[in-house]
C-alpha cells in the first residue's frame, strides 16, 4: 500500500482546451448587399401587395374571372388590416405606386446578384447541393438535427446545410423568377408583347392566384428564416450578414 | 397586462408602418416612386413594339356575365334623354389639333366598317372578363380628321360626371393608331348596353379598364395634357394619383 504513495500520482485527464474564439468570413459582400436590399423590398412588395388584393380579394383560375365568377378563393371586403398593408389606410392607386416601383429593385437586385453569384461562383461552391447533400439518408440526418435544434458548429457552420440549400435555391431560382413572371402575366401590355406568359401560366386570372400562393410560400421562407436566425444566436447570425465575420460556434463533441 | 415581447413587436411594427405612411404623404419620395410609370411605359413598348397585339379569344372564351365597373349610368337629365331616344341623336365631335373638325352621328359610326375582337378586359383593381366587341378603328376618325403634326395625344370626353368633374381619358399616338384600338358601339353581338359604355366606347386592349373611356361624346387632338382638367391625363389620374400608363 505504501509503494503506492511512492510512486507518481495518477495521472488526471488533461483539462480540455478552451475553445478557441475563432472568427470566420462567412459572407461576401455582394451577398449581404443584396440581403438587405431584399429585406426591405419583399416586405413592401407583400405589404404593398396585400392592399392591392384588397380591392379585390377573390381568386381565380383560368382567363377571366369577376364577382359573378367562381373564385377559388375568397376573401371577405377588404380583408387586410392596416398593419400588413402599405399604405395602412385603403388606397389602391398608392399601393400599385409602392409594388411597381420595387418591383424593379426586384428585378434589377435580383439579375444583379444572379450574375455576380454565378461569376465568383457563389452558386455553384455554396449553394448547390451536392450529390452527397441529396442523399435521402443525409437529408433526414439533417431534418432530425433541425427539429432537436441540433444547429451544426465548427467548420460545419461556416456551410450551408442540406435544408438551407434547398430553401435558398428554391427562393432565388423558383420563388422570386415566378413571383415576377406571374405578375407581368398579370399585366396586359406584357401579355401583347410575350402572349407566351399567358400560355405557361394558363391565363391571366390563373397567373394572378399563382402570383398569391408564392407570395404566402415566400412568407412562409421569411417567417421560418426569422426563426432560424433567433434560435441559432441572433446577434451573432444579424451581425455576420452585416459585417461578413462569423464567429463560428465550437465544435461539439461527439456523444 | 401586455407582454414586453407583444409590445416591443407591435411597437416595431408601428413604428415600421407609420415610417411608411409617412413615406407614402411625402412628395419627394412619392416622385421617385411614380417615375418607376416612365421606366415601365419605356421597358414595356421597347419590349412588345408599338404594333404587339393583345390575345384575342374564341367565342368559347367568353365570359358568362361580363360585368361593369364606375359609373353604371351617367347621372345627367341630357343622357337620360340620349338613353330615351335609344341614342339616336348622339352624335361624336372630334376636334382639337385636327385639320377637318367632324361631327359624326352614332347611326354613321355604325355604319363605317367594323372591326370584331373577342378581347380579355382587365380591370385596376384585379378582375377579368372577355367580351366581344365591335367597333371602328381609332386610326380611321383620326385619318378622316387630318391630324396635326403637333398632336401628341388623343383627349376622350365623356357623358358621365364625379361631382363637378366629367370622366375623361386620354392616350397617346402609339396607342391610338393601334389595330386593336376601337371606338367600340356593340358587346358580345349586341348594341352596347349603358352599364357598359352605351353608346359609344373606347377599347385600347393593352392597358387596364380605368383607361377604357365609356359615353364618348367627344375627341379632342393636343399637343399636351396640362391644359386638359387638372392636367394629368384623365379623371382618376387627376383625383386618386392612378397612374396615366396603365399597361400594368
Amino acid at each position: 500500500m505504501d509503494d503506492a504513495a511512492v510512486e507518481d500520482p495518477p495521472v488526471e485527464a488533461p483539462p480540455p482546451p478552451r475553445p478557441l474564439r475563432r472568427i470566420a468570413y462567412r459572407h461576401r459582400l455582394p451577398t449581404r448587399i443584396w440581403h438587405w436590399i431584399n429585406a426591405i423590398t419583399v416586405f413592401v412588395m407583400l405589404m404593398s401587395g396585400l392592399m392591392i388584393l384588397n380591392a379585390h380579394p377573390r381568386l381565380y383560375w383560368g382567363h377571366y374571372g369577376a364577382n359573378f365568377d367562381h373564385a377559388w378563393i375568397s376573401f371577405g371586403s377588404r380583408p387586410f388590416p392596416g398593419w400588413a398593408t402599405i399604405p395602412s389606410g385603403y388606397n389602391l392607386a398608392a399601393a400599385r405606386i409602392w409594388h411597381f416601383a420595387f418591383a424593379w429593385v426586384l428585378v434589377i437586385g435580383l439579375i444583379a446578384f444572379l450574375v455576380t453569384s454565378l461569376w465568383n461562383r457563389h452558386v455553384q461552391k455554396d449553394l448547390a447541393p451536392t450529390r452527397e447533400d441529396l442523399a435521402p439518408s443525409h437529408i433526414w440526418h439533417d431534418i432530425k438535427a433541425h427539429a432537436r435544434l441540433n444547429f451544426p458548429t465548427g467548420d460545419a457552420a461556416l456551410r450551408y446545410n442540406v435544408l438551407q440549400k434547398i430553401s435558398y435555391v428554391a427562393v432565388i431560382f423558383v420563388f422570386l423568377p415566378l413571383m415576377i413572371l406571374t405578375g407581368l402575366a398579370m399585366s396586359p401590355s406584357m401579355d401583347a408583347a410575350w402572349p407566351w406568359l399567358i400560355d405557361v401560366f394558363g391565363g391571366r386570372q390563373s397567373a394572378r392566384s399563382l402570383h398569391f400562393v408564392v407570395a404566402a410560400l415566400m412568407l412562409g421562407f421569411i417567417i421560418v428564416h426569422l426563426v432560424m436566425v433567433v434560435l441559432a444566436g441572433p446577434i451573432n447570425e444579424i451581425w455576420s450578414m452585416i459585417s461578413g465575420r462569423f464567429r463560428v460556434p465550437p465544435e461539439r463533441s461527439s456523444p | 397586462m401586455i407582454s414586453r415581447r407583444r409590445f416591443i413587436a407591435s411597437g416595431t411594427s408601428g413604428l415600421l408602418l407609420a415610417g411608411c405612411d409617412k413615406l407614402d404623404r411625402n412628395e419627394n419620395f412619392k416622385g421617385v416612386l411614380r417615375s418607376a410609370e416612365g421606366l415601365t411605359m419605356r421597358s414595356q413598348r421597347l419590349i412588345g413594339g408599338r404594333d404587339a397585339l393583345a390575345r384575342e379569344f374564341s367565342e368559347a372564351d367568353l365570359s358568362p356575365i361580363f360585368r361593369s365597373n364606375g359609373t353604371a349610368r351617367p347621372d345627367t337629365p341630357e343622357y337620360a334623354r340620349h338613353q330615351a331616344e335609344q341614342f339616336a341623336n348622339w352624335r361624336l365631335a372630334v376636334d382639337g389639333l385636327v385639320a377637318h373638325p367632324l361631327s359624326i352621328p352614332i347611326a354613321a359610326l355604325r355604319a363605317l366598317p367594323s372591326r370584331t375582337q373577342i378581347t380579355r378586359h382587365d380591370c385596376v383593381e384585379g378582375w377579368s372578363a372577355i367580351g366581344k366587341w365591335h367597333g371602328v378603328q381609332l386610326s380611321r376618325i383620326l385619318e378622316a380628321a387630318g391630324l396635326s403634326t403637333r398632336a401628341k395625344y388623343i383627349v376622350f370626353h365623356c357623358a358621365d360626371r364625379f361631382g363637378p368633374w366629367p370622366y375623361y381619358e386620354s392616350i397617346d399616338l402609339v396607342d391610338a393608331f393601334h389595330p386593336q384600338t376601337i371606338l367600340a358601339w356593340g358587346l358580345n353581338g349586341h348594341l352596347l348596353p349603358v352599364p357598359n359604355g352605351a353608346p359609344l366606347r373606347l377599347r385600347i386592349e393593352r392597358q387596364l379598364g380605368y383607361k377604357h373611356a365609356k359615353y364618348i361624346q367627344r375627341i379632342q387632338a393636343v399637343a399636351s395634357l396640362s391644359d386638359v382638367y387638372r392636367g394629368k391625363g384623365g379623371f382618376w389620374e387627376d383625383s386618386t394619383d392612378y397612374q396615366w400608363y396603365a399597361g400594368i
